[in-house]
């Protein structure tokens, strides 16, 4: 690893009394004696002239951006995404239910973004990582000491032949995966779907994706709107999973076998969706032995994901290996820090890591990838590792789900032992999902949580 | 979730409800304080105003739960294992608690309900009215 620990003149600035200020002011505004817990407790701020360029404001990226400006003094931090809407997209599948309005996920980047740091609304062009720079779109350079990519993934509707994202939300054809419109239309077809039946059609894609546990929940969800409705006998539900597997983790995926047994929902394996004729409500899925179509009445369509094309089209992305292809980050999984270029980290659904495009992932990763590159500035070393902890409320029907928590090795890594069991459907679970989740997103943006 | 301190918890509820929290925190802390000013006054716990507080704690611990079911869009049919049972049985005894204090301490400090129950124009409440004045 290149020495760059010296040449930000940086030093360790304890401004704790500050901080105990600030927290003690919190308190009394909030009428609440709580002692400051040890994640918020007055860390050491280090004082640096080192500039950090954020690739990505989407969860990741403005997670990072929190945590960095709340740990670093006079650091230049640049965050750069072209978007203006920030989507909580763990509300997708709520919206996609007509449990949440279509207002629910949206809000803007711009209210997240921590003070002092700067919000350049362009999209990356180039990633030169050596030659230490991010190319926007509009030409401009940003060099930088750091960097932490963060730009999420690229929904590849265009890989499925016969697919036009414009015609979501019409003839059947439902993908929630789109955006918060897109999840709102999809439930309107749903609910015609539920009001008087037919086929309907669910898959995932061959390649990584972000929240696997969507695509099953969405299948759950729609069963159970048919049986409310008294409609469940007129209806005939097909999952297609991409290989001999419903879940990246065994036992789970046996527990959503048991469940779709019980729920009557066929299961086919080894199919990938390869194209779709949305006048005809026609997919034909690639299996081992050929192809075969599959009519529908109501298909939501789960698009192919892989890294967004300047990754792809950069050094970054992993030269060998099952995810070479798809452009994901060359990261080391417990560090988060790029394999060649160790002033690079890859945060979030870019990251080549075995398990979790999800904002619980997010959660975990971001404090680790910031405590090791603050090491750096600080010339000390970091001993934070991600196990791979991911969570999935898996809903398995209006007002239950379960809480399921891995990390890479496939263990069950359930936080409440004894009173959550992970393969259990209870209604806390949705209670979460559907009440706690969000304010815990948003904290997490803030850095506070 | 697989961590969940006090401090972000309630950085998690004032998300959640926003300014009604402090408001809700408010009234909880308003209401205790008056039930022990009203206890260190009377010095003594009033039985059929603890009756008649109770019920109202039944209705107020209904409200909690109809409250939580339609913030959380699901019904009490959801619950699923022991620990749905024991969160709905604390949300509704947290609400009864919390109605059962208020009941107590407003029948307490409102001079024609003391005793228990409301009796406008009675002889007593008239008699006690002039008392405290």
């Amino acid at each position: 690893m290149p020495d760059h620990r010296n040449r930000y003149g940086a030093h360790a600035a304890t401004d704790a009394r500050r901080r105990r200020l600030v927290q003690l002011g919190a308190v009394t505004a909030a009428g609440a004696a709580l002692r400051p817990l040890p994640a918020l407790a007055a860390p050491a701020t280090v004082r640096t002239s080192a500039r950090i360029v954020i690739a990505g404001a989407g969860a990741a990226g403005l997670a990072a951006a929190a945590r960095l400006s709340a740990a670093l003094e006079g650091a230049r931090i640049t965050l750069i995404d072209a978007r203006r809407e920030h989507y909580y997209q763990p509300g997708f599948t709520l919206i996609a239910s007509g449990i949440k309005p279509a207002d629910y996920s949206t809000s803007t980047t711009a209210e997240y973004v921590p003070r002092g740091v700067e919000l350049v609304g362009q999209a990356v062009a180039e990633f030169d990582p050596d030659g230490k720079r991010v190319v926007t779109q509009d030409g401009a350079e940003h060099p930088y000491d750091f960097l932490v990519v963060a730009t999420g993934l690229s929904l590849e509707y265009g890989l499925i032949r016969g697919m036009d994202e414009r015609l979501i939300g019409s003839n059947g054809l439902g993908s929630i995966y789109h955006s918060p419109g897109a999840a709102h239309a999809t439930w309107r077809l749903m609910s015609a779907f539920a009001d008087r039946g037919g086929r309907g059609i669910f898959l995932r894609p061959a390649t990584e994706m972000k929240c696997a546990g969507a695509p099953l929940k969405y299948t759950f969800i729609t069963d159970d709107y048919l049986r409310r409705r008294g409609n469940r006998g007129k209806a005939e539900l097909v999952y297609n999973a991409h290989d001999r597997s419903l879940f990246g983790v065994p036992i789970v995926s046996e527990k959503v076998r048991m469940l779709f047994e019980d729920r009557g929902v066929q299961v086919r394996h080894e199919r990938v969706l390869e194209a779709i004729d949305p006048g005809r409500r026609r997919a034909v899925f690639r299996t081992p032995e050929g192809t075969e179509e599959q009519d529908y009445d109501f298909i939501n369509v789960v698009p192919p994901m892989r890294a967004p094309a300047a990754v792809r089209n950069s050094p970054l992305p992993w030269r060998t290996g099952p995810w070479a292809e798809q452009g994901w980050l060359e990261v080391d999984p417990g560090t988060l820090r790029h394999v060649r270029y160790p002033e690079v980290f890859g945060v979030g659904d870019v990251a080549g890591v075995p398990k979790g495009k999800t904002a619980a992932s997010v959660k975990w990763q971001v404090p680790v990838a910031v405590d090791h590159l603050v090491a750096d500035i600080a010339g000390r070393t970091s001993d934070a590792i991600y196990t791979g902890y991911t969570s999935c409320p898996l809903i398995t029907r209006l007002g239950r789900a379960m809480l399921i928590e891995f990390d890479y090795r496939n263990n069950l890594v359930p936080s409440f032992p004894g009173v959550i069991a992970p393969l259990e459907e209870l209604w806390i679970t949705w209670v979460m999902k559907t009440m706690a989740l969000k304010p815990t997103y948003i904290e997490m943006l803030r850095g506070r949580a | 979730m697989k961590e969940l301190d006090p401090w972000v918890m309630l950085a998690i509820l004032q998300e959640m409800l926003g300014p009604l929290l402090w408001l809700l925190v408010g009234v909880a802390a308003l209401g205790l304080a008056a039930f022990v000013a009203l206890l260190w006054r009377e010095r003594r716990i009033d039985a059929r105003r603890v009756v008649l507080s109770q019920l109202d704690g039944v209705i107020g611990g209904a409200l909690a739960l109809v409250v939580m079911a339609r913030v959380s869009s699901s019904g009490f049919t959801d619950a699923g294992g022991p620990i749905d049972w024991i969160v709905i049985a604390l949300v509704f005894c947290a609400g009864l608690v919390g109605t059962a204090i208020l009941a107590y301490t407003a029948m307490g400090f409102c001079p024609r309900c003391r005793g228990g129950r409301c009796r406008p124009g009675t002889e007593d409440g008239r008699a006690r009215g002039a008392a405290r004045a």
